[in-house]
């Protein structure tokens, strides 16, 4: 039984593959290069379009310096993810983890559409998103590690990163629960636009699961009646943890679930159809046209977090086959070499500088230390209510010292 | 048994015994996060044992549905803290149904399991305690248990009370507590509280999981000469006063203890109860051992929760105050 769940949910991934990683075929032999800095790239095939009159444009172009970027920021996030899983596994990450790798095409494609004054918000899966919006390797993994210099002090961990510099508003525990609060910032985008100019777009990042809980029909229909600038962005992996699109959802086009709310389906693998699609949707939501459905095709190699394997309810096959055909890494990589914008030893190069970094960060993140213990009960309130003398807890804790109650009968377990 | 071996198999129990009964939940056709639906599915069907989609409130409302026309619904919220989004059909439909239905509908086939409480690294989402929320809804029973045994015993009687059920089970015991389980098929009266130590100097009240705490802490308690007497409550709503009463009448003392925050803590209740209701026999103020008021913490969980030691420092303190 469980064999042909798996069997089916690879077979509609791999229909799904080949016609996009045909377009992605396309794009290597049909690209022609300009000049050393600049070159165009087909994506025919990359974009399902909705209630929508116009679509991204099937033929971009991209400068070398992008794609350099592009690809250093993608491999470090791989690499980021990749750490995490080590360190999980050796205990110094504890809890709640959830994995990013595979989907880098998606949170990248993204940033490079947006400017930094658009809002994000997204699920717990955020270590990557934290990344790319102004976040450094030091500070997510110092906040898995639960250290002071982690993005939220140590306070939030895995689920939980913030960033108020870069408009990031974070990852939630609840799934669904962003998507009402990415409503609540696009009207506050619309607010606060300034007359004869584009709006800044709020964006909510949700899985396939999330997509069918109550609270995203009643923010489509908010936002929709209200012509926010909002972008409803589906991360469509195939799997709400254990279990596959098809068993858990009436419909499997995400794109068209805001049902007259317009619809944009991408190659989430292709990060130069992300941020070609992501422009357009920026453009169209900034422009005062309401809101829209972008549902994004991509893919989790790890399990869901880190008490999944990942193998029950898929075969390594599937994730093998994904690997193999779909790699957004390796996407990047081609269009570098097949550009001729930097060769296999520069790609090599870069890999082990980043390797090294982040291993440094890592490192760097260990030395911190624990958050001291009042942090416990800082923050709960606008006004602080900590305590003029540490000894003592703060008004609103009444509870016995923990300290005097673990020392004072000199018992110790 | 441990409490996950023991919460399936009052389960499978229940679905031989009634054939209305049906098992459903996020992930519960391959046995659950917590395995608690293992290898129900393969015995008893794809079409009483099956997957939702991630959609709390319609797990919650389509459990009601289903109940009214007299099925058995066991659902399953996947983690305690993922109640909130199905708080509206658990407090405003499955709670309310018969009341103002006048008695012509009901929903009390309906049993919500979730597993509840701190595992030491769950962090603000995978830990809290929300009995004291629920408690505070007339119309529905909220059940914890404090191991396999009892797990087992208070199940099948939720599953098969007339009365809507919210059944919380102290995730950190699934595989921590291991007890002899009896095989057949047996119920735990609801409402009804346990003694689980019989004694002379305090009173002692807990639920879930907190058991496993108070015990040690009675237990160290009594290297200092002091006879506790504890007590699980078992159901949280409706509650068994007389038995706490009864104790405290005895003992001219109380200490509560409870993982969630403090202040409108489920031990709120009966610290004002006993208050009420024993006022002449209490020899010294009533003490709460709780969570404090801070979200539920991913640093300094050991430091939040209220742990033996703080218990021992309760239990010292009302002896010595009734000195
Ligand atoms: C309201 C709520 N219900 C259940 C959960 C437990 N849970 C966490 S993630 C998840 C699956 C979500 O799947 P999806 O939306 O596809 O996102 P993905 O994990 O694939 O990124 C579930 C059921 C939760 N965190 N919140
Ligand atoms: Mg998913």
């Amino acid at each position: 039984m469980l064999h042909s769940v798996s069997l089916t949910a690879s077979r509609l991934i791999a229909a799904r593959t080949l016609s996009l990683s045909k377009a992605a075929a396309k794009t290597s032999s049909l690209f022609r290069s300009f000049s050393t800095s600049d070159g165009t790239f087909d994506l025919t095939g990359c974009f399902q379009t909705h209630n929508l009159d116009s679509a991204p444009s099937e033929s971009v172009t991209a400068t070398k310096q992008e794609l350099v970027d592009i690809f250093e920021l993608m491999y470090t996030m791989r690499r980021m993810e990749i750490t995490c899983d080590n360190e999980y596994k050796a205990r110094n990450i504890r809890g709640f983890c959830h994995l990013y790798d595979g989907q880098e095409a998606v949170a990248t494609g993204i940033l490079n559409a947006f400017e930094p004054e658009d809002s994000w918000i997204t699920s717990y899966r955020c270590h990557c998103i934290a990344l790319a919006r102004g976040g450094s390797v030091r500070q997510v993994v110092g906040e898995l590690f639960g250290v002071i210099d982690g993005m939220s002090r140590g306070k939030g961990g895995s689920m939980h990163f913030y960033n108020k510099k870069h408009n990031f508003f974070g990852g939630q525990g609840i799934v669904g629960a962003q998507v009402p609060v990415g409503a609540g910032l696009a009207f506050a985008n619309k607010y606060n636009a300034k007359p004869g100019e584009k709006m800044n777009v709020a964006i909510a990042c949700y899985g396939d699961g999330a997509a069918n809980q109550g609270q995203i029909w009643e923010s489509a229909n908010m936002s929709a009646l209200w012509k926010l600038p909002m972008i409803f962005c589906i991360e469509n992996n195939h799997y709400g943890m254990g279990t596959s699109i098809d068993r858990h959802s009436s419909i499997s086009d995400y794109y068209k679930m805001g049902n007259s709310i317009p619809g944009l389906r991408i190659d989430g693998m292709n990060v130069l159809a992300v941020r070609e699609g992501m422009r357009f949707a920026k453009e169209f939501c900034g422009s005062g046209n309401g809101p829209m459905y972008v549902e994004m095709m991509t893919y989790r190699y790890h399990g869901h977090s880190m008490s999944d394997p990942g193998t029950t309810y898929r075969n390594r096959e599937e994730i093998a086959f994904t690997r193999s055909t779909r790699d957004p890494l390796e996407f990047v990589k081609k269009c570098l070499l097949d550009n001729e914008f930097i060769d296999e030893a520069e790609i090599k190069s870069t890999e082990k500088r980043i390797r090294k970094s982040v291993q440094e960060e890592v490192m760097k993140a260990k030395e911190s230390t624990s958050p001291p213990l009042d942090e416990l009960t800082k923050h709960i309130f606008a006004t602080s209510l900590e305590p003029q003398c540490d000894s003592e807890y703060p008004p609103h804790i009444r509870m016995p010292n923990y300290e005097k109650s673990f020392w004072a009968n000199g018992h110790r377990n | 048994m441990n409490l996950f071996t023991a919460v399936n198999d009052a389960m499978r129990v229940a679905l031989r015994t009634d054939e209305t009964a049906i098992v459903f939940g996020e992930d519960v056709a391959f046995g659950g996060v917590f395995r608690c639906s293992h290898n129900l599915r393969e015995e008893f069907g794809a079409d009483r044992v099956f997957n939702t989609p991630l959609s709390e409130n319609g797990i919650a409302g389509f459990a009601v549905g289903y109940a009214a026309t007299g099925g058995t619904a066991i659902g399953e919220i996947q983690f305690a803290d993922y109640i909130f989004p199905a708080f509206d059909q658990i407090v405003n439909e499955l709670a309310k149904f018969r009341y103002r239905s006048g008695n012509q509908w009901n929903a009390g086939g309906v049993t919500l399991r979730a597993p509840c409480g701190a595992v030491g690294h769950g962090g603000h989402y995978h830990s809290q305690s929300p009995e004291a929320y629920l408690a505070h809804t007339p119309g529905i029973r909220v059940v914890m248990p404090r191991g396999p045994k009892a797990a087992k015993g208070l199940l099948l009687a939720s599953i098969r009370s007339r009365d809507p059920v919210v059944f919380l089970e102290p995730k950190a015991l699934y595989r921590a507590a291991v007890e002899d389980v009896p095989v057949g098929d047996y119920e735990i009266e609801l409402g009804k509280a346990e003694i689980l130590r019989p004694g002379e100097d305090v009173t002692v009240v807990g639920w879930g999981g907190q058991l496993r705490v108070l015990a040690k802490a009675c237990a160290l308690a009594a290297e200092l000469g002091i006879d506790c007497e504890l007590i699980d409550l078992q159901s949280i709503l409706p509650w068994d006063f007389e038995t706490v009463a009864a104790s405290v009448s005895k003992t001219g003392k109380l200490v509560v203890s409870h993982e969630a925050p403090i202040t409108c803590g489920f031990g709120a209740e009966v610290a004002a109860t006993v208050a009420d209701r024993c006022f002449w026999n209490l020899e010294a103020p009533i003490k709460r051992v709780c969570g404090y008021d801070t979200p539920f913490p991913l640093i300094y969980e050991k430091y939040y929760i209220p742990d033996e030691l703080k218990n021992l420092e309760a239990i010292k303190t009302v002896v010595e105050a009734a000195k």
